[in-house]
C-alpha cells in the first residue's frame, strides 16, 4: 500500500465551556487518507464531524484547542507547526469549501478576486494566470458565464453557483486535500445533484483527496470512497461506502440507515360525522409582499392556491425554496394577510388580518415554526413559553395552569421538571417539542407545520414524526405540513400539494407520490432525491430541457 | 438597472432627510430660546427704565410682532446669510460668530488629525490581537479616560504641564504665536485634552465594530486560504466594518464642535462655545440661535457623511 496522503494519530481535541469546565469533544480518533481517495466523516450535530475537519488544516474554533495526538499531511506535521507555518500549507497544501458559501464570501468584494486570493497570498502565479486558470475552473464546474462571473459580488448570483465557485477558490492553489463541510445541507435538491456531480468530476480528473463532511448517508453515497462514522466525538465505524450501506455493522450505523427508511403512513381514522366541514379549505389565495398598489401587493407569491384539507387528514406541501409553501402558511395563520382568496377554518370564515381574528378563531389554527431556537423566547422558562398561550386563550392561572404545562410536556414526550429550565439548555429535538407544546396549548384543531423537522437530525426528526402521529390519533389533529424532503412528506401525509413559483402544480396522494407524479416539475423533484445506492448519481439521467426549465440553479 | 439607480435614490433620500431635519431644528431652536425667561428690553435698559422706554425697545427691535412671522423672517434672512444683528452691542452676528468659528474650526480640525487615526489605528489593532496583553491595556484605558470628566484632565494636564513642569503655556490664546514651535506648545494642551476625550469612544467602538465582523464566516474563511491576521483583518474585517466605524468617528467628532465649553473655559479659548456662553448670559437670542444653528450644521453634517459612507461602502446599495 502507498504511504498515506494524511494520518490522524489518537487526536484529542478539547474546549472550555463558558462556565470554564474542560469538555473533551474528540477523544482519540485516528484514521488515514490514501493520495486521491475521498473520505467521508458522517454524524449528527455535535459528533466531532467539522471539528476533526477543520484540525487538518491545524485550525480550530474559538475556545478549542488540540490537547493530544498528531496530525500528518504530506510531509507536515499539523500538530507541530507554529500558526505562520500553518497559514503556509492553508491554500496551497489543503483547502476548504464551506457549508455555507453565501456567508462565506465576503460581501464587499468582487468574486473573481476572491477565488485568485489564495494565489494571491501565497504568490503562486501572476494575476492574469490565475483569473485564466479561475475560469477554467468555472468551466470544470459548469459554471454559466465563465468569462464574466467573477465580476460579479457574491449576492449576483444563486446559492448553487456560490457553492461551486467555493469549490474553485479551494481548487485554485492545487490542493492534494480538499475538505468539503457540508456543501450542499443548504441546497435544494435540484440543485444539489449538479453541484454533487461538479465536485465528483474535478476531483477525480485531479485525483484530489477529499474529506466530506455530512450528515446525509445518501448524499456522502454518490462521493465517497470509504465513510466514516462518527458520534459523541469517537469512531463508530469504518468501512468502504458500499460495506456501510450493505452490513453496516455498529447500531449507530443501522438506526441511520433505518431512519432513512421510509415509514408508510397509516392514514387514522376518527368517528366520522357526515355534518361536519373540511377541517381546512383555502380558495383562490393570493398573497404577496411590498407595497400595495390597486389592492395588490409589488411582488405576488402565491397564485390562486385552491385545496381542502379533510378532518383527519395530512397535507403535504412539498416544493424548493422560494416556491412559496412558508408564504402559505404565513397567509393561512394570517401573519401575512392575503389580499384575495378565502381561508376556511373548521367550516368558518378567517378574517385574512390577525388583528381581525377572534381569540376562537386564532385559536383553531396554530402554526410550529422551523426552528425553535428563534421561535421560543431564550429568557422565559419552558414553563412561562408554555403557561402563556393557556392564560391567553383559556384564561388559565396558577395551579390549573401548571397542570395544564405538565400536561403538555407528558405529550410531547418530556419529564415535568424541563419546565423550570431555559430553551438553550434543551437539545434541538427537545427544543422542538417545546415548540410543538406550545401549538397544542392553544387545543387547536388544524396544525401549520414549516419545516419542522428540517434542522433535526435524522434520527431525532423521525422522532418527531412518530409523535406527530401519536399526537394526531390522541389529540384528533390534522396537519398541514410543509417541507423540501418529500421522504419526511410520505412518512406522515395522506396527499401532497407540489408548489412551483407560488402556485399548485400537481396535487395527488402521498404514498403514490414517487410513481403517479405526472407534472414534469413534480418528476424532477422526486427523481432528484438521492438514494442510498452508490451508483445512483452516476447512473441518473435528467431530461436537460427538464432541468433547464424547472431547476433554478 | 435598479441597481445602480438605488444608490442615488439612497442618497438623496438620505440628504432629503438632513434637510428636513434641519428645517425641524431650527424650529426647534428659535421658540426653545423664545422661551427663555426675561426681557431683552428690560434687561437692556436696566432697572430705572420707564415702561415707555421698554415698549419702545421692543418696538424698534420688532419683538413685538408675533414670533411665527418673526421666526420665517429669521429663516430666510438665515437662507441669505444675514445671521440678524446682536441684541447687544448691535454687531452683525456673523461678524461676532466669524472669527471665533475659525478658532473652533482650528481647535476640532487639529484634534479631529491627530485624534482619528491614532483611535483607529489602536482600535483596528485592538481587535487584531483580541484578548492579548495589547487589547487588555487599551481597554483598560479607554475605561479610565471615559470615567474622568474632561474638566480633570485639562485641570490636571495645566497643574502638571503648566505649572509643575512649566513646559507648556497654561492659557493657550494670547501667547506669541510667532514661531511653529509656538504655535504648537500653544495648541499642545488643549488639542491633547480633547483627543483623550473623543478617541475613547472612537477606539472602543472601532474595534467592537471589527471584532464583529471578524467573527463571520467569510472571514474564517480567509484564515483557511492561508491569509495571515493582517491581511485578514485589514481585507476581509474592515471593508465590512466600515459604515459602524464612520458612524462612530463622526459621532465622537460632532462633539468637539458643541461640546467642548468646558476646555475652551479652562485654556481660555476663544471659541464658538464660549461665546454661546456669553450670549446666554446676556439674553443675546440672535447670537444664541445663530450659534445652537452652527452646532446642529455640524452634527447634521457629520453624521450624514458617515451615512453616505456606509451607503457607499455597501456593495449591495452601489
Amino acid at each position: 500500500m502507498t504511504k498515506p496522503l494524511v494520518s490522524v494519530c489518537d487526536l484529542k481535541i478539547g474546549a472550555v465551556s463558558d462556565a470554564g469546565r474542560k469538555i473533551e469533544i474528540i477523544k482519540g480518533v485516528s484514521f488515514d487518507i490514501a493520495p486521491g481517495e475521498i473520505v467521508a466523516l458522517i454524524g449528527e450535530s455535535g459528533s466531532g464531524k467539522t471539528t476533526i475537519a477543520l484540525s487538518l488544516m491545524g485550525h480550530t474554533r474559538t475556545g478549542c484547542a488540540i490537547n493530544g495526538g498528531t496530525i500528518r499531511l504530506g510531509d507536515h506535521d499539523v500538530t507541530a507547526m507554529s500558526e505562520g507555518q500553518r497559514a503556509q500549507i492553508r491554500g496551497t497544501e489543503v483547502s476548504y469549501v464551506p457549508q455555507s458559501a453565501a456567508a462565506a464570501f465576503n460581501p464587499s468584494q468582487k468574486i473573481m478576486d476572491q477565488v485568485i486570493e489564495i494565489a494571491a497570498i501565497h504568490q503562486l502565479m501572476p494575476r492574469a494566470q490565475a483569473e485564466d486558470k479561475a475560469i477554467e475552473l468555472f468551466r470544470a464546474l459548469a459554471l454559466p458565464d465563465a468569462q464574466t462571473i467573477g465580476s460579479r459580488y457574491p449576492h449576483q448570483v444563486s446559492g448553487g453557483q456560490l457553492q461551486r465557485l467555493s469549490a474553485a477558490m479551494a481548487l485554485i492553489g492545487d490542493p492534494k486535500l480538499v475538505i468539503f463541510d457540508e456543501p450542499t445541507t443548504a441546497l435544494d435538491v435540484t440543485t444539489q445533484i449538479e453541484v454533487l456531480r461538479a465536485f465528483r468530476s474535478v476531483m477525480q480528473k485531479g485525483a484530489i483527496a477529499g474529506v466530506y463532511v455530512s450528515h446525509d448517508l445518501a448524499v456522502v453515497a454518490q462521493i465517497a470512497d470509504r465513510i466514516v462514522v462518527l458520534k459523541g466525538g469517537e469512531i463508530q465505524e469504518v468501512g468502504t461506502a458500499e460495506q456501510i450501506l450493505k452490513s453496516p455493522s455498529h447500531p449507530y450505523t443501522q438506526q441511520l440507515l433505518q431512519a432513512f427508511d421510509p415509514v408508510p403512513h397509516v392514514p387514522v381514522s376518527f368517528a366520522k360525522s357526515e355534518r361536519f366541514p373540511p377541517i381546512l379549505q383555502v380558495s383562490d389565495l393570493c398573497a404577496g409582499y411590498g407595497p400595495v398598489k390597486n389592492s395588490a401587493p409589488a411582488a405576488k407569491i402565491l397564485k390562486n392556491v385552491n385545496f381542502t384539507l379533510e378532518r383527519g387528514k395530512n397535507l403535504g406541501v412539498i416544493g424548493e425554496s422560494g416556491s412559496g409553501k412558508s408564504t402559505l402558511a404565513r397567509a393561512i395563520s394570517g401573519i401575512l394577510p392575503p389580499y384575495r382568496g378565502h381561508v376556511m377554518v373548521d367550516g368558518y370564515e378567517q378574517p385574512g388580518a390577525l388583528a381581525q381574528r377572534t381569540k376562537e378563531q386564532l385559536r383553531r389554527a396554530q402554526i410550529v415554526f422551523q426552528l425553535a431556537d428563534t421561535a421560543l423566547n431564550p429568557a422565559q422558562s419552558v414553563g412561562a413559553i408554555l403557561g402563556r398561550p393557556l392564560t391567553f386563550y383559556h384564561g388559565m392561572t396558577g395551579r390549573a395552569r401548571e397542570a395544564r404545562v405538565i400536561e403538555l410536556l407528558d405529550m410531547v414526550r418530556l419529564p415535568a421538571a424541563i419546565r423550570h429550565r431555559l430553551p438553550s439548555e434543551l437539545s434541538g429535538g427537545q427544543k422542538q417539542r417545546i415548540n410543538l407544546a406550545r401549538a397544542l396549548a392553544a387545543d387547536p384543531v388544524l396544525i401549520l407545520c414549516d419545516e419542522i423537522t428540517s434542522a433535526l437530525d435524522t434520527v431525532v426528526a423521525a422522532a418527531i414524526i412518530d409523535l406527530l402521529k401519536e399526537l394526531q390519533r390522541e389529540l384528533q389533529l390534522s396537519y398541514l405540513f410543509i417541507s423540501h424532503d418529500l421522504s419526511t412528506v410520505e412518512a406522515i401525509c395522506d396527499d401532497v400539494l407540489v408548489m412551483y413559483k407560488g402556485e399548485v402544480v400537481e396535487a395527488l396522494p402521498a404514498h403514490q407520490m414517487s410513481r403517479d407524479a405526472t407534472h414534469p416539475y413534480s418528476r424532477l423533484l422526486v427523481s432528484s432525491v438521492p438514494k442510498l445506492d452508490t451508483g445512483w448519481l452516476s447512473g441518473l439521467e435528467q431530461d436537460p430541457e427538464l432541468v433547464a426549465r424547472f431547476a433554478n440553479r | 438597472m435598479i441597481l445602480s439607480r438605488m444608490p442615488w435614490f439612497l442618497i438623496a433620500q438620505r440628504l432629503g432627510i438632513a434637510l428636513l431635519t434641519l428645517i425641524v431644528v431650527s424650529f426647534a431652536v428659535f421658540f426653545a430660546t423664545e422661551l427663555l425667561p426675561g426681557d431683552v428690553a428690560e434687561i437692556l435698559l436696566g432697572q430705572a427704565a420707564t415702561p415707555e422706554a421698554v415698549a419702545g425697545l421692543r418696538d424698534a427691535m420688532g419683538l413685538d410682532q408675533p414670533a411665527l412671522s418673526r421666526f420665517i423672517g429669521w429663516l430666510i434672512g438665515l437662507l441669505g446669510g444675514d445671521f440678524g444683528t446682536s441684541y447687544v452691542n448691535n454687531m452683525p452676528v456673523a461678524e461676532l460668530i466669524g472669527g471665533r468659528l475659525v478658532n473652533s474650526l482650528k481647535l476640532a480640525g487639529l484634534t479631529t488629525l491627530l485624534a482619528v487615526p491614532v483611535a483607529l489605528t489602536l482600535g483596528i489593532s485592538a481587535a487584531m490581537w483580541r484578548n492579548s496583553i495589547f487589547d487588555r491595556i487599551i481597554s483598560m484605558l479607554t475605561i479610565s479616560v471615559i470615567s474622568v470628566p474632561e474638566f480633570m484632565v485639562a485641570t490636571l494636564s495645566v497643574l502638571i504641564f503648566a505649572v509643575w513642569l512649566d513646559w507648556l503655556p497654561a492659557l493657550s490664546f494670547g501667547v506669541n504665536v510667532d514661531s511653529w514651535s509656538a504655535i504648537l506648545r500653544a495648541y499642545a494642551m488643549p488639542v491633547i485634552t480633547l483627543g483623550f476625550v473623543v478617541s475613547a469612544q472612537m477606539i472602543r467602538m472601532t474595534r467592537a465594530a471589527v471584532i464583529e465582523t471578524i467573527n463571520t464566516p467569510y472571514v474564517e474563511m480567509a484564515l483557511l486560504k492561508g491569509a495571515s491576521r493582517s491581511r485578514m483583518v485589514l481585507r476581509h474585517a474592515l471593508p465590512n466594518a466600515l459604515g459602524p466605524i464612520a458612524n462612530a468617528v463622526a459621532l465622537s467628532l460632532s462633539y468637539l464642535v458643541g461640546g467642548v465649553i468646558i476646555v475652551e473655559t479652562i485654556f481660555n479659548y476663544p471659541g464658538v462655545a464660549k461665546l454661546m456662553l456669553d450670549a446666554v448670559s446676556t439674553r443675546d437670542l440672535p447670537l444664541i440661535q445663530s450659534c445652537a444653528m452652527i452646532f446642529c450644521v455640524s452634527y447634521l453634517l457629520l453624521i450624514t457623511l458617515a451615512d453616505l459612507v456606509a451607503i457607499l461602502s455597501n456593495p449591495r446599495l452601489r
